[in-house]
């Protein structure tokens, strides 16, 4: 060891300029990087989005596929699409909203009492993306994020109904911190498998569909509104039935799929 | 050149920091359910080791004792956070499934280990490759830990399929509890034993000897 490490001086100076060069490299790392981030960040949503809506081809680039994607932005207390003036005033942009950040913000959601919170999100966002698939100016498909409490995590995910806006066309979810192997295997594509075809309202228009312990009866009438639940994932299981009847019902997507249904909302 | 290959190949059977110094544990339960995530968890920390070693001991001549380790910390953290930040840009698939355990390779135990018993001690050369030789160590032991946790408890290697799970319509009944972190430690343990049978060299002295069984009329 030199000598003179030790005093007050030198020990002030070695830590500066350590943080200096250590504040300097990560800087230039975050900040460098920052851009590739935010483009795998997008293309990863995107992606989830095509899978839900059963869009997804091997060996087609996503950006190209997403082209056929409509994003438009819900406003879930009117059950209408936001009008531009309206996004304006609220500093939204369609193409960037970020429904996660919007729920924490005061202006842009409102926190929800104990009995109108099954899926037990806390906060919910005044606006909500929409992701309409098109085939000429008719909707085809439309995508709908939804999340909810599992067990351990929130979930985040996709569901994708077809144009009568109750039959499923396809579920999953992009971010999940459940058990492995238990609660976890709700990425299982055997399961998301499941839900195609399932009809989510029930004819007095409540959203009904659920997970069922045990096993689908194919011979009940209720079949078409039920889902496997997964096994060993009681508590998952139960928050996915949640979240989905949540974002579906009358606080969620609720009414504006009936608007849609009735008269087709442009 | 033995000491060169001392310092690179012993950490991996001679001198493992997991299985003979037992560090590193935590991160070693968390991420070896699959063995991609694992490749990935083992090249991070590897890549850590080996440049906070170097850049410590570049500098080690003028650290001050008194905030030696806080100097070791931050440029540890700040390596962690650029490997963060890499893997984010370049593989946003693994990064999410490893989430918080790579920000967490700065309170790995062999990382900071490392840095005060070789790097502070030694020149800038030897104790990069003292970091390259205990990642190597670190990784190997990952590596054998998650090909049997994935192998097992979902039939796969690499997320390739391997046994036919009942699930998928094959015949392997997979073991659930491979998947949960505790298995990880009968895993290590049972490598440990092995190790250590083979090694004898590596059994520790017991710190307290069990004293031999007392009479029965005592006990009663």
């Amino acid at each position: 060891m030199a000598s003179g490490n030790e005093s007050i001086k030198k020990t002030i100076l070695v830590a500066l300029a350590l943080c200096l060069v250590c504040s300097i490299f990560v800087a230039a790392a975050a900040v460098g990087l920052k851009p590739i981030q935010k483009a795998n960040k997008a293309l990863d949503r995107k992606q989830n989005i095509l899978a839900a809506a059963g869009m997804l081809e091997p060996g087609k680039s996503v950006d190209e596929l997403f082209k056929r994607v409509e994003t438009r932005i819900v406003n879930l207390d009117t059950g209408e699409f936001a009008t531009p003036e309206e996004l304006k005033a609220a500093g939204i942009n369609p193409l960037t909203y970020d429904q996660k950040a919007a729920a924490q913000n005061p202006k842009l959601s409102r926190a929800l009492p104990a009995d109108e919170d099954p899926a037990d999100i806390k906060r919910r966002a005044k606006y909500a993306p929409v992701y309409l698939v098109m085939s000429g100016d008719k909707i085809n498909k439309i995508v709908l994020p939804v999340h909810g409490y599992g067990l351990w995590s929130t979930m985040y995910g996709f569901i994708a109904l077809k144009n009568d806006y109750s039959t499923v066309v396809g579920f999953g979810f992009y971010d999940q911190g459940e058990t492995p192997g238990l609660g976890g295997e709700v990425d299982n594509p055997n399961w998301k498998a499941l839900w195609k075809g399932k009809e989510v309202y029930n004819n007095q228009g409540k959203p009904v569909i659920r997970l069922v312990k045990g096993g689908v009866n194919n011979a009940s009438p209720d079949a078409v509104h039920e889902v496997d639940a997964l096994s060993g994932a009681t508590l998952t299981s139960r928050g996915v039935t949640h979240l989905v009847q949540y974002w579906m019902g009358k606080h969620g997507f609720g009414p504006f799929l009936a608007k849609l249904r009735s008269k087709g909302v442009q | 050149m033995s000491e060169v290959k001392k310092v690179l190949f012993g950490p991996i059977l001679a001198n493992n920091p997991i299985a003979l110094q037992i560090l590193g544990i935590c991160s070693a339960l968390a991420v070896t359910s699959s063995m991609s995530v694992s490749l990935v968890m083992a090249i991070a920390l590897t890549l850590v080791t080996a440049f906070s070693n170097f850049f410590i001991s570049i500098i080690r001549n003028h650290i001050p004792s008194s905030i030696r380790i806080i100097v070791q910390m931050i440029i540890i953290a700040s390596l962690v956070i650029v490997v963060d930040q890499v893997l984010r840009a370049f593989a946003f698939e693994i990064s999410k499934q490893l989430s918080v355990f790579v920000g967490l390779i700065i309170t790995n135990c062999i990382v900071m280990g490392r840095a005060e018993a070789y790097a502070m001690q030694n020149g800038p050369v030897m104790s990069f490759l003292d970091g390259i030789g205990n990642g190597l160590g670190y990784s190997a032991m990952l590596m054998v830990v998650a090909f049997f946790r994935e192998l097992l408890g979902a039939g796969k290697l690499f997320g390739h399929v391997v046994f036919q799970t009942v699930q998928n319509g094959g015949w392997y009944q997979p073991n659930g509890l491979m998947l949960l972190p505790p298995s990880a430690f009968f895993v290590i343990g049972l490598i440990i034993w092995v190790l250590r049978s083979a090694k004898k060299e590596q059994v520790e002295e017991p710190e307290f000897k069990i004293a031999a069984n007392s009479r029965a009329q005592e006990a009663l």
